[in-house]
């Protein structure tokens, strides 16, 4: 069911007159939802936050995950929480429109009757209406905002470049920007985002000397309140991805270096002190928990949905840490109340931006129409129809993860496949068409190449021990965000509790034991060493190919691994 | 603008400013020709060059700080630093206990410098990262686990 706005109002009339129970208590929530982002102004300073928006422009579907185990002290804990553990914890009412929009439950329903989420033109919509009630008010980007999309790709970020002036970020930190490589970085900054958009890092050096490469923290004004906003961009972008994108920054978390800029903020006068982070949350709950003077921490890069901020109490007081979600998804709004030079109180809302009950803002609407026009044919292109629910978001396997996977294994005559853990990538709703669009939405980076290589079963061990150690390491400073690599026609056990070089177990292949010393073809993409740069054909080639020759994608099955050590843990529901 | 001493390099001449630095007394090749302890760098395991050393089991000291990352970005040149706050230091020594050889880098510190060092370490696999600190003639030692990881797959 597609409805335009008009028809979702006149249905929700319907419903609530005739008890038209669509998910639940829809007419009920609803209703409420016209209240949704009614939200009355609280105290004096307000900050509005979006993150990771991996440059999706249009609404689109977006599953969260049933699988996002928290390991260690971590177990248990927000965001570690899916499901009606989330809602439970929030105080959320199941089947109502924010619980959809926080959770995986009941998607497929839940998502044909509230329709798609985000689009920078009902973004914009509600940037403008949440602002009006809050004079002053900046609105600042996490990252992860250039890239995800085949028009971005192609413009080399222009389109979100332009979407985000006329959007009116202010402020915005890095990760996956810096795959753009330095030069075209600096160019935006200094060019296209000159008196407009300042990016913040405090921990972005030079390799040589350890000179700052951006500015690490700027001071504004709001309602004549002095307000620091420090950046952290993603620590582990040269690891992450292709360090030589970027030879001479270096990145890490940088604690040290963190509280200097604090005090130095402090210093200068500034009453309230946050950081726009790409630390990821746990890093951020940690960093927290380490560096004093913070009074609120606004984190992506994990692509948590958190509804209400983590309170992390310290010596020095408390800080705040937010998660802001994916996709365009949700707008984070933070009122702070502040007295006599501090921060008294607070509110926080994560709002989800459901297309439907937003118009789309005029002038977004036509700079998207201009920026996609040259495209459309090109991205329209219909590969095949999807008969089950595809998306990528969990710990382990998504079912479009699967289909790259099969597309690998197939196109590249490999025995076993493995696709990159990345949280990007939007959901499709059986039924649905698969365009190249979609494809490009799951593939579109600037080192799309794939790769066929020979590996012993040790390697391939070792491989999956060293990405399972960047999931699961109890200590979060250890992590790089991501999840777990998919992998394909291999099966295996998985312990995210055990040790580094202990989780992988009892690896199979087509049901034989993997044999440590024998070789085998495995097949890949986004390769980050320089050596791999232009290996085989692109990846989202691979899979058109693939798509284009089965026509129909039946529903999937996931290649999921046995897990152990996790009953019980409100961080997964099978 | 921010203002990068690479930069100034450049438009320096490379060469040029390090002549200038070396003629400022900055640079000083007589620095770099201390005793070499080749017993030591080449002892193998921990415990055998802390032996070569002469440091035996050090002790565990929270005033030895070690600046490393959490994870190296480039496991060929991990830049690692040292420093303390402990009186009258002699010598900063940089162990990889995973390293084949797990002496580093050992400096040795003429009386009244700040015991401030910083370097870079090629490290093949994640290892603990030890600084054993001769301070008032004892060893003292702090620990870091650097991680050394195949990259990729970041969210």
């Amino acid at each position: 069911m597609r409805m335009n706005r008009r028809e979702f109002l006149q249905l929700l009339a319907v419903a609530a007159g005739g008890g038209l129970a669509l998910h639940n208590d829809f007419a009920q929530a609803a209703q409420a939802a016209g209240q949704l982002y009614d939200l009355p102004r609280f105290g004096n300073v307000s900050l509005l936050h979006i993150t990771d928006c991996h440059a999706q422009l249009l609404p689109i579907y977006f599953r969260e995950p049933n699988v996002n185990l928290g390991i260690g002290a971590m177990q248990g804990k927000v965001p570690h929480l899916v499901g009606e553990h989330l809602l439970k914890a929030f105080h959320i009412k199941p089947g109502t429109a924010e619980a959809h929009a926080f959770t995986y439950l009941d998607f497929e329903q839940a998502a044909r009757t509230y329709g798609k989420v985000g689009g920078f033109a009902h973004l914009a919509t509600l940037v403008k209406r949440v602002k009006a009630s809050r004079p002053g008010a900046l609105l600042l980007d996490g990252g992860d905002t250039w890239q995800g999309s085949g028009t971005a790709l192609w413009t080399n970020a222009q389109d979100m470049v332009d979407a985000c002036k006329l959007l009116g970020v202010d402020v915005m930190t890095l990760h996956w920007e810096a795959t753009y490589g330095e030069e075209r970085v600096k160019e935006i900054e200094e060019k296209d985002f000159a008196g407009q958009i300042d990016i913040v890092a405090q921990n972005v050096k030079t390799t040589d000397f350890g000179d700052p490469v951006f500015k690490p923290y700027v001071i504004k004004p709001i309602n004549g309140i002095p307000v620091a906003i420090i950046g952290q961009a993603f620590p582990y972008t040269p690891i992450a991805n292709p360090r030589w994108q970027v030879p001479n920054w270096s990145y890490g978390i940088q604690d040290e270096n963190m509280q200097a800029v604090v005090d130095e903020a402090r210093g200068k006068g500034a009453q309230v002190v946050v950081v726009l982070s790409h630390n990821g949350m746990d890093v951020d709950l940690k960093m927290a928990s380490r560096v004093k003077g913070i009074d609120a921490i606004f984190g992506g890069h994990t692509h948590d949905g958190v509804p209400q901020p983590v309170v992390v109490k310290h010596s020095g007081g408390q800080t705040l840490v937010t998660n802001a979600g994916s996709n365009g998804k949700y707008l984070g709004v933070m009122d702070f109340d502040v007295k006599h030079g501090k921060v008294v109180g607070y509110r926080y809302r994560l709002l989800p931006v459901f297309a439907n009950f937003l118009p789309a803002d005029r002038d977004m609407q036509a700079l998207i129409d201009k920026v996609r026009a040259p495209y459309l044919d090109k991205l329209s292109e219909k590969l095949a129809v999807t008969e089950g629910l595809l998306y990528r978001r969990g710990n382990f396997n998504g079912t479009f993860d699967q289909v790259i996977c099969d597309a690998l294994m197939h196109v590249k005559g490999a025995d076993i496949a493995f696709s990159p853990g990345f949280r990007w990538g939007t959901s499709l709703l059986p039924g649905d068409t698969i365009t190249l669009e979609h494809v490009l939405d799951q593939t579109a980076i600037t080192y799309p190449w794939t790769t066929l290589t020979e590996m012993t079963g040790t390697t391939i061990k070792t491989v999956l021990e060293d990405v399972c150690d960047n999931l699961f390491n109890p200590d979060p400073y250890y992590q790089q965000g991501g999840d777990m690599v998919r992998v394909g026609g291999l099966q295996y056990t998985c312990d995210p509790t055990a040790s580094m070089g202990n989780r992988i177990q009892d690896m199979r292949l087509k049901g034989q034991p993997l044999d440590p010393n024998k070789v085998y073809k495995v097949a890949g993409w986004a390769p980050v060493s320089e050596e791999a740069k232009g290996a085989g054909a692109p990846i989202w080639d691979v899979v058109a190919e693939y798509l284009r020759a089965i026509k129909t994608v039946k529903p999937v099955e996931l290649n999921l691994p046995t897990l152990k050590g996790v009953a019980g843990n409100p961080g997964i529901a099978l | 603008m921010i203002k990068q001493r690479r930069e100034v390099l450049k438009t320096g001449g490379g060469l040029g400013v390090l002549g200038l630095l070396a003629a400022a007394g900055v640079i000083k090749p007589e620095l770099a020709l201390a005793a070499w302890n080749e017993s030591a760098f080449k002892a193998g395991s921990l415990e055998k060059t802390l032996a070569a050393l002469g440091a035996g089991k050090p002790a565990n000291s929270g005033d030895i700080s070690i600046n490393a990352p959490d994870i190296a970005e480039n496991g060929a040149v991990v830049p690692i630093g040292v420093s303390t706050s402990l009186p009258k230091v002699e010598s900063i020594a940089i162990l990889i206990e995973k390293n084949p050889d797990a002496l580093a880098a050992i400096f040795k510190l003429p009386e009244g410098t700040e015991a401030n060092v910083q370097t870079r370490c090629k490290m093949g696999q994640t290892s603990n990262v030890y600084a054993l600190v001769k301070a008032d003639g004892k060893f003292l030692m702090a620990m870091k686990e650097v991680k050394v990881t195949l990259g990729g797959c970041g969210g």
